[in-house]
């Protein structure tokens, strides 16, 4: 498209530059005599309907269409020619001043869905678009040719790997996740802002990976985890033996953590690197928008493919794949393609009710909930630490509202006080398969395992008026039986009473920073960075849907339930704080309390620091996506959070600050309540 | 096609512009009169010009709707109603035969074909950062040409990064796959590859910046560890030794790569004395200027070189208008001297190898006989019976440089030549007129007249030649390259790394399983000697150009305005290409003391039947080879695990063996 616009360009600019003065002048004169041009517009109109041979349709089509093509083009090309608006200074080019160079490499580690995935072996429908990117990019394909789009990225559902035939591959280098689409940036002004201070290919590594395989399988399929360890040790030799500093971001956090005790693990399951290679070969891991415990839009993800933008599926998803993209059933069909994929396991909540609170209490009680313009406000007032606990206070609402179910079935199920509700213990869900909800025959297809249970035993899910973190993965082990039994033998998401018991050797508790040890590595040190003052999807209504039609899906979220004025509730959906992906509590938690000291999750006392990044929406449109954002990708661009990255990069440790709290934090609350955690 | 319809639009719309100009400044002073009449209105000229352009738009929107909604295997499908059913690429044809991925791949791009970006440079340079300076669509080079000179140029005096530009190699497999959008070098090989299972896994491309000389590269961007590390990778986790695919300049990389893989570590890889032998299944050089290319002396000479890879297509159209307002070949010079890279193509091996001023290997070698050839039987036994008539031409092609047409052909003994070496270089000419700078100025008038009765160069006295009249650039290259023949390779100077990337300076690594092979085009003219004349001209200018009118009269001529043409593949002369494997390395001998295997394969050029085959698919010419199915197919099955049996030894078209026996190099 962009070749075009430039051919365009190249052979319409000359003319229209010639045109410019005497459409001036036809202007001037015109403005000379305003009378003339009302009363020469009239007959103009008139004659259309008098004389169809001067004027047809088709001309004054042609005529509107050159009309502003043209004044396109001279715009575009005043646009061109004018001074660069005044950008503010990039954060690389201040530190370089200051002296900052380049020191140790760099490993960025993107997360899910922002990684670029090209085609390498396809069905005949894919014809003409080996090695193009089928995701990230321009996506053209899915207007294309969506079913066959679909079929691509989809995984096999029973191995978790390619379906055969097809080859889909990560791309690799630093291209794979600079930007997302055109323009849509990603890693992109991190690099720029590195390489200002002299980073360039040889020091920086962007481990890209195949985001929709669960960990352990991109090492058997890809042997990504092995790249990734040939390309640390290489840049920790060839850079004169410095250690290295991992940017992992989102999901790229958990995958990492895989990582790490991969790489110590003996062969073949592991990376056969001994005990100290982390100690030896990593300085730094700089966690971005970290999902540790994991995200509670995943839940609604699985559950109804609704969860409001599970990263940019769901941000495209309102616009184009709601629409009749695919005849009927978009949401079904994005739910099947979803649920092949592994890795959206390993971000559903970890930690069970211990983390995410039971059906009385969750960690964020003392969360206010605010809409995000309050929020603005009063973030000014944190400097006085005083006058903001009252402000608090007063911005308290009267209900509080019960996090820790995340699925409830109707409103008032999500308020009553627990002795009202009717649990039935979700072990006792029998599928009923026998009796499928819709005969084979009338839908075709199956779509969905949805279609494989009976209406009944949905209905016994909707009994069960509220799940905990905990008893959410039983529903999903209900709803969703394959995928789940797939991929819970890639993740755990439970919590160790005994990290020496041997089980934990098994590379299903690598990920799971509640299942293992932090490495051996005293000198490590660990950031969590990530931004705060965004409401976050944190627990939902759920009802069941009335159709019941073929090949629907049973459950949506109920978005008629909202809560009392400025309540948490909007949709159906209670928020809390957090980077509008990943709340606070999931983020922040390892780095704040579970890894803080030397803790039974970090025998040899790796240091950990929080880094909160206060959100700040773009004053302008100008600003594009905004230098001080603390949204989930748009943090990338964050000027405070670059210049971090930047300092620890050229061999900084004490200059950071420690500890960058927005807010006092949700380590107290915690700390009151989060128990077995303590019992270190 | 876009420079027609630019030419063609504002010519039809200044036409329709000039008319109704007129007529609408006399409508402007008539109007109020008019729209009383209650006159019909005419068009406006803006009208038309509106109406003109969105006619335009509208047609180039629909044609545009319908070539994307045109099915994609439109084009194959036109192809074959013309031209008949084509033949199945080999990735088709060997799946089917059920070859598998089993060896992993490693590309070597060559000179110039390898993209580069930008990741610091001048304030001139905004918005370019991480996009392509070299590949792609050389939009900047229209844009600003100056500032394109500037980034691409190295430091004059290191070699290196100027202070305040950082101009590094493109990255994975984009690197090199698609030179310009649609001009491919290495897709073609990569797409068959894919069909039997390769992927990036197993695929890996070692671009480097091919401006800096091969130990730079180390140096600066650590690449040959990267190369090393990679390749270790590669093997361990697929547990079968690596196929290396190297092309152009990326034959003499690799070589100098597999002796720095085995010195020892502050000055080379420090792999052990086996590991080539533990990680190398074969070697398969494509269009290897293993000996040097005589093209790259003109390149050097006076930047002129017919066609230098592609800064040279480029060239004719674009560089030699007056894009830089003049000079325009003076900046080219200016930037490419700069190159080591360039220096490492020098022929090399002297008189021994590329004959002297009565001799040469490839005489009583027709090559512009080609056109009579036919590709299918012209096996070089068939060869001898042209030899008789080809013998009444005597092409001097040892002397590589002559001035002037007299020059090449004289006897020896009526050649009168003075010794230039000793010449004084005469003050430098108007120092401050030129605004670009190389190391003409300062030799002055009277040094390139010593230049010029010096008469005929020979492939040694080449080397001297550039020391004379470029000792700068010679004394930064003669530190990374050697052009010589080794007297006793175990003298313990041969251990520098000068020595690594001449076939005749060093040994191959002890690994007696490795294969080589050579795999080159033959069948076009190629560049082999120069007859040169000096501009008339003084000042800024280079005082030396080709002398395009010595042509011979003969229809059959090997020389062509001023150059002497031999067989090939139109860049790197069959010679260069074939002779190490022929003879050099052939069985055990001192420059391949474990007797590794070496193999020849010639492909024969045939050129594309018409343009909807586009760069063919038998081609032998340096870069469009890298499409003939037929040496896909080659390399396919060594990958999936072939040996040289399977491919059926050597592969001969040329006379590369005659000419071998010829040259007189003690083995």
């Amino acid at each position: 498209m962009a070749a075009i616009l430039r051919f365009r360009k190249l052979c319409f600019l000359e003319p229209v530059k010639s045109f410019e003065k005497p459409k001036n002048d036809e202007k001037k004169s015109f403005e000379q005599h305003p009378e003339i041009e009302r009363v020469l517009e009239k007959p103009k109109s008139k004659k259309t309907k008098k004389q169809p041979k001067e004027w047809r349709c088709l001309d004054s089509c042609c005529w509107l269409i050159g009309y502003l093509c043209t004044s396109w083009w001279l715009l575009l090309f005043l646009c061109n020619f004018l001074p660069g608006l005044r950008v503010p200074e990039a954060p690389g080019v201040r530190l370089k001043r200051d002296g900052l160079t380049a020191l140790h490499p760099v490993v960025l580690v993107p997360g899910i869905v922002t990684g670029g995935l090209e085609l390498w072996e396809g069905r005949p429908c894919s014809e003409g678009l080996f090695r193009k990117r089928l995701w990230g990019g321009s996506f053209t394909e899915i207007f294309k040719r969506p079913l066959c789009w679909l079929e691509h990225l989809s995984l096999d559902n029973e191995t978790g790997l390619d379906p055969p035939g097809i080859r889909v591959r990560a791309v690799p280098g630093l291209v794979a996740a600079d930007y997302f689409a055109p323009g849509y940036f990603v890693w992109a002004v991190l690099i720029e802002n590195l390489a200002k201070i002299g980073y360039e290919q040889k020091n920086m590594y962007m481990a890209a990976y195949d985001w929709r395989l669960s960990f352990q399988n991109t090492e058997i399929r890809d042997q990504a985890l092995s790249r990734l360890k040939s390309k640390i040790e290489l840049m920790y030799v060839t850079n004169g033996y410095k250690k290295v500093v991992v940017v992992p971001h989102s999901m790229g956090v958990i995958y990492f953590l895989h990582f790490l005790k991969w790489v110590e693990a003996p062969p073949p399951v592991g990376g056969g690197g001994g005990p100290d290679w982390c100690a030896k070969h990593i300085k730094a891991i700089m966690n971005i928008g970290p999902a540790f415990l994991g995200v509670p839009k995943t839940v609604a993800n699985i559950l109804s493919a609704e969860g409001r933008d599970v990263a940019f599926v769901r941000a495209m998803a309102p616009g184009l794949l709601d629409s009749e993209t695919f005849g009927f059933q978009t949401l079904q069909h994005i739910m099947r393609v979803c649920r092949t994929w592994d890795s959206v396991v390993s971000l559903l909540p970890r930690g069970g009710e211990t983390i995410w609170g039971d059906l009385n209490r969750s960690p964020e009680v003392e969360n206010i909930c605010y809409t995000s313009k309050a929020r603005y406000l009063q973030s000014s007032s944190k400097e006085s630490n005083g006058n903001d606990t009252d402000a608090r206070r007063s911005f308290h609402v009267k209900e509080l509202p019960r996090y820790g179910r995340i699925v409830s079935f109707g409103k008032e199920k999500s308020e009553l006080p627990s002795s009202q509700l009717s649990i039935i213990d979700s072990k006792e869900f029998v599928r009923e398969g026998g009796a499928s909800r819709n005969s084979n025959t009338s839908c075709g297809e199956i779509l969905s395992e949805y279609d494989e249970m009976s209406r009944k035993s949905i209905k016994k899910v909707a009994e069960n008026d509220a799940y905990t973190a905990r008893t959410a993965l039983d529903l999903l082990r209900f709803v969703a039986p394959k995928m789940m039994k797939r991929a819970e033998a890639h993740f755990s998401h439970g919590i160790a009473d005994d990290l020496d018991d041997p089980k934990y050797a098994h590379y299903k508790y690598w990920s799971n920073p509640l299942e293992t040890k932090l490495p051996d590595a005293p000198d490590m040190e660990i950031y969590c960075s990530y931004g705060v003052g965004i409401p976050t999807e944190r627990s939902y209504v759920y009802k069941l849907s009335s159709s019941d039609k073929c090949k629907s899906i049973p459950l949506q979220i109920d978005s008629s339930a909202y809560g009392s004025d400025n309540g948490c509730l909007k949709g159906g959906v209670h928020f809390v704080d957090g980077d509008e992906s990943v709340p606070v509590v999931s983020a922040g938690f390892m780095c704040a309390k579970g890894w803080r000291g030397k803790t039974r999750f970090n025998p040899s006392g790796i240091s950990t620091y929080v880094r909160e990044y206060q959100h700040k929406a773009p004053a302008s449109i100008l600003e594009g996506r905004g230098t001080e954002s603390g949204a989930h990708v748009d943090i990338m661009g964050n000027v405070a959070l670059i210049e971090d990255v930047l300092r620890v990069a050229a061999g900084a440790t004490v200059a950071v600050e420690p500890l960058r709290l927005v807010r006092m934090f949700t380590s107290e609350p915690l700390s009151k309540h989060s128990g077995p955690v303590t019992a270190v | 096609m876009s420079l027609l319809r630019r030419r063609k639009v504002p010519e039809n719309e200044i036409q329709s512009d000039v008319e109704p100009t007129v007529d609408a400044e006399e409508d402007y002073k008539k109007s109020k009169k008019r729209i009383k009449e209650g006159k019909k209105q005419k068009w406006s000229c803006i009208d038309s010009c509106c109406w003109f352009v969105g006619c335009i738009c509208c047609v180039w929107w629909i044609l545009l709707f319908l070539y994307n909604a045109m099915p994609a295997s439109f084009p194959q499908y036109v192809t074959e109603a013309i031209t008949g059913p084509l033949p199945d690429p080999p990735g088709v044809k060997l799946r089917k035969e059920g070859l598998k991925a089993k060896h992993p791949v490693v590309f070597i791009p060559g000179i110039v074909t390898c993209g580069l970006e930008l990741w610091e440079g001048h304030q001139c340079a905004e918005g370019l950062f991480r996009k392509r300076l070299w590949g792609g669509t050389f939009g900047e080079v229209y844009k600003r040409p100056l500032c394109w000179v500037d980034h691409m140029t190295l430091d004059n005096e290191t070699g290196m990064d100027p202070p305040g530009i950082r101009v590094r190699p493109v990255s994975g497999l984009v690197a090199a796959d698609y030179f310009a959008p649609g001009y491919f070098v290495w897709a073609v090989l990569i797409a068959n590859l894919a069909r039997i299972g390769y992927e990036e896994k197993s695929m890996y491309m070692a671009a480097y910046d091919w401006r800096l000389s091969f130990q730079n590269t180390e140096v600066r961007d650590q690449t040959l560890s990267r190369i090393k590390s990679n390749i270790e990778l590669m093997v361990a986790t697929s547990g079968k030794k690596a196929v290396i695919v190297p092309h152009s300049m990326g034959v003499v990389y690799f070589l100098h790569f597999m002796k720095w893989v085995e010195a020892p570590a502050p000055m080379g890889g420090g792999g052990g004395p086996d590991w080539c032998a533990k990680h190398i299944k074969a070697v398969m050089n494509i269009g290897g200027p293993l000996l040097g290319v005589p093209k790259s002396i003109a390149g050097l000479f006076s930047a002129e070189a017919r066609d230098i890879a592609v800064a040279r297509a480029l060239a004719p159209g674009v560089l030699d208008t007056d894009l830089f307002h003049f000079q325009t070949l003076e900046h080219l010079m200016k930037m490419s001297r700069t190159w080591d890279a360039t220096m490492s193509m020098i022929p090399r091996g002297g008189e021994t190898i590329w004959g002297d001023l009565d001799w040469s290997p490839e005489e009583g070698y027709s090559p512009c006989k080609s056109k009579s050839r036919d590709d299918a039987a012209q096996i070089s036994g068939h060869h001898e019976n042209q030899t008789p008539e080809s013998k009444a031409k005597y092409y001097r092609y040892g002397r590589m440089i002559s001035f002037g047409k007299d020059a090449a052909e004289a006897h020896p003994s009526d050649l009168k030549r003075i010794d230039f070496r000793d010449a004084v270089k005469g003050s430098s000419i108007g120092n401050n007129t030129c605004d670009v700078w190389n190391e003409y100025q300062e030799m002055g008038v009277s040094g390139a007249k010593a230049v010029e009765e010096y008469k005929v160069y020979t492939a040694g006295e080449i080397v001297d030649l550039l020391y004379f009249v470029a000792p700068k650039m010679m004394a930064r290259g003669s530190a990374h390259f050697s052009y010589g023949i080794a007297d006793d390779l175990d003298d313990p100077k041969y251990s520098h790394y000068k020595y690594w990337s001449n076939p005749l300076e060093t040994k191959l690594p002890n690994a007696p399983d490795m294969e080589i092979y050579s795999m080159y085009g033959v069948g076009i003219e190629t560049e082999r000697a120069y007859v040169y004349k000096r501009t008339p001209t003084a000042g800024c200018n280079i005082p030396f150009q080709i002398d395009c009118s010595a042509d011979e009269e003969d229809e059959d001529s090997c020389l062509k305005a001023g150059v002497y043409t031999a067989d090939g593949d139109e860049t790197v002369p069959a010679l260069s290409a074939g002779f190490m494997c022929a003879k050099g390395w052939r069985g055990k001998t001192r420059f391949n003391p474990s007797g590794v295997k070496t193999y020849i394969r010639e492909y024969y050029h045939a050129p594309p039947a018409n343009l909807l085959e586009g760069r063919g698919t038998q081609s032998g010419a340096h870069v469009d080879i890298m499409g003939n199915f037929a040496l896909i197919e080659d390399i396919m099955r060594v990958a999936a695990g072939g040996t040289s049996e399977d491919l059926g030894g050597d592969r001969v078209y040329s006379d590369i063996f005659k000419w071998s026996e010829k040259i007189n190099l003690r083995l």
